[in-house]
């Protein structure tokens, strides 16, 4: 008979019925309390970031909505960022709308999507189908809008592939009006219930100082009191030109998530009301044809948090590299810190509170030493990420573009 | 032959299919339409069709993305984990035939190959489609609960 107070260990996946994606946990427990906690997260991995070396500059946006099903917008828009970065152009005003409004209806139907799945994740099913119900309309309205549920294809270096067809803004008006009213309804049902409150509040607490250490971005900080938006401290597309607020709240448990989520809606509609005023008259593409060699960041806040990717040219007419920084990939570390001690109960829904997205997750690859075995240490993974550019850009028969030199790292 | 053919499943698991979704390094976006189809709006399980927490519960596999190499032995174990007669439903156009990710280092093929790596004979439908809608995905079940 095994010892009772002896930690056993629960494994969680790859496939799981609460999970969407493949992932792997495997969560030490000493009775009732989580005490350690692996994740094995390469379940996803296919090689996005070599693949988009091998499409053109008009093409990547298109793949880079593969990324992630919900933040579409987000990865091709943030990939345009950090091109227009590095050629140093700003894109007409009406293509910065656009933008917006696809950027903004992304946010709605994430923070609908997540609200129903954290009412799943605690076994109340009817958070879920009455979110899952309102989110029904902000799909159609991007159909109506792009001719596609989630994947727009519209994004495009220096500006919008399409137009949006002004002729059904009255109709979207209508769907927003309509939301608006729904949201508010969902939102007091979620505050005012007792159950929730009880369930959520105090569980999975991640304090200010906590989420500065592990650098945690979105929501997520928002909810323990960061103030941080990407849209507001380094203003693109319209954020400049519209009213609107970061919601904050100082808890850091999973209600605070929940609330900051759902007061982050009205926002979006009034963001979105507000586009759809003004829509700029004008170009939407600034027709760019080359791309110089150099390199740019793009920072982009994704309805997760800030989204960075950076992007090396060489002159031709495809990236060099592609460096793809998803805003789950700060956020998944800090269950660390928030589910350690936890009862094993808390443990999903406290997983679940960061909206962590594993397919944006998965860049990641295993870097060896020359010798075989992990490379260790700042400068094992230094030499072996610089070995390994150099080998792809023989095998893509490309000269590496000049980066900082070995000197500057090793300090 | 085929059109007077019995459909495959029995009658009794095409009253009321039990479906295990295995999300295979996709991008989220067929999870999530998979899950629509259960919400108020599609409801599926007004016609029987229940997501199941176990594969062994499961008549029907429903697969999204493409198999990376990581999640090829799970897909495999979990569909030999299935009782038989059983039937697999590839949702979107990563599962059916890899999609975008065609030449991409990490997978190990569309999913049909890897279910047939395992079982030749598999029974398999096509929802292709990035990402079909939910409408799509119904239809698609109805041809494979309905094919001989």
């Amino acid at each position: 008979m095994a010892d009772p107070s002896a930690p056993s260990v629960i494994e969680i996946g790859p496939f799981h019925p609460l999970l969407e994606e493949p992932v792997g946990f495997s969560l030490t427990v000493e009775g009732e309390r989580v005490v350690a906690i692996e994740a094995r997260m390469d379940y996803i991995h296919k090689g996005l970031e070599r693949l988009a070396q091998e499409r053109t500059y008009d093409m990547v946006p298109i793949l880079l909505e593969r990324i992630c099903g919900i933040c579409s917008v987000t990865h091709s828009v943030c990939f345009c960022h950090a091109v227009e970065d590095l050629l140093g152009v700003a894109i007409p005003p009406r293509a910065a709308y656009v933008r917006t409004i696809l950027g903004e209806i992304e946010r709605l139907h994430s923070h609908l999507l997540w609200v129903g799945l954290a009412g799943h994740f605690i076994g109340y099913n009817t958070v879920f189908m009455w979110a899952w119900k309102y989110r029904e309309p902000v799909c159609d309205l991007f159909e109506m809008l792009t001719g596609h549920r989630q994947n727009s294809a519209m994004p495009l270096v220096g500006g919008v592939r399409r137009d949006l067809p002004v002729e059904h803004f009255p109709a979207a008006r209508r769907i927003l009006d309509e939301l608006e009213g729904q949201v508010e309804r969902l939102t007091a049902a979620v505050l005012d219930d007792p159950v929730l409150a009880a369930r959520l509040g105090g569980v999975g607490v991640l304090t200010a100082a906590q989420a500065l250490d592990y650098g945690v971005v979105g929501p997520t900080a928002r909810a323990s009191g960061l103030d941080t938006d990407v849209r507001r401290d380094e203003p693109y597309g319209a954020y400049g030109e519209v009213e609107w607020k970061v919601v904050t709240r100082p808890g850091g448990d999973v209600l605070s998530k929940a609330v900051v989520r759902l007061l982050e809606i009205p926002e979006s509609i009034r963001i979105l009301r507000q586009c759809m005023d003004r829509m700029p008259p004008g170009p939407i593409d600034l027709g760019l044809l080359h791309v110089p060699p150099g390199e740019g960041i793009g920072r982009y806040e994704a309805p997760r948090g800030e989204d960075v990717h950076y992007v090396r040219s060489d002159g031709t007419n495809m990236p060099a590299r592609l460096k793809v920084r998803a805003p789950s990939f700060v956020n998944i570390p800090s269950f660390r810190a928030s589910c350690l001690g936890a009862p094993l109960a808390d443990v999903m829904i406290t997983l679940a509170a960061c909206d962590p997205c594993y397919s944006c997750t998965e860049r990641a690859v295993a870097l060896l030493a020359p010798g075989g075995g992990p490379a260790a240490g700042v400068p094992g993974l230094l030499e072996a990420s610089r070995r390994r550019t150099l080998e792809v850009a023989r095998e893509l028969g490309r000269r590496p573009a000049p980066g900082p030199g070995p000197d500057r790292w090793e300090g | 032959m085929a059109e007077t053919a019995a459909p495959f499943l029995p009658r009794a698991l095409r009253g009321s299919p039990w479906v295990f979704h295995v999300g295979t390094s996709g991008c989220n976006n067929c999870d999530i339409e998979i899950a629509d189809c259960l919400t108020p709006r599609f409801d599926v399980e007004r016609f029987g069709v229940r997501l199941v927490g176990s594969p062994r519960h499961a008549d029907v596999l429903l697969v999204s993305g493409p198999v990376s190499l990581a999640c090829r032995r799970p897909l495999q174990e979990t569909w030999l984990d299935m009782p038989s007669p059983r039937a697999a439903l590839l949702v979107g156009a990563c599962a059916c035939s890899m999609g975008g990710y065609r030449d991409a280092y990490g997978v190990a093929g569309p999913a049909d190959r890897v279910l047939r790596e395992v079982e030749p004979g598999a029974r398999i439908a096509y929802v292709p489609g990035c990402p079909p809608k939910p409408e799509t995905i119904i239809a698609g079940l109805v041809r494979l609960l309905e094919a001989p």
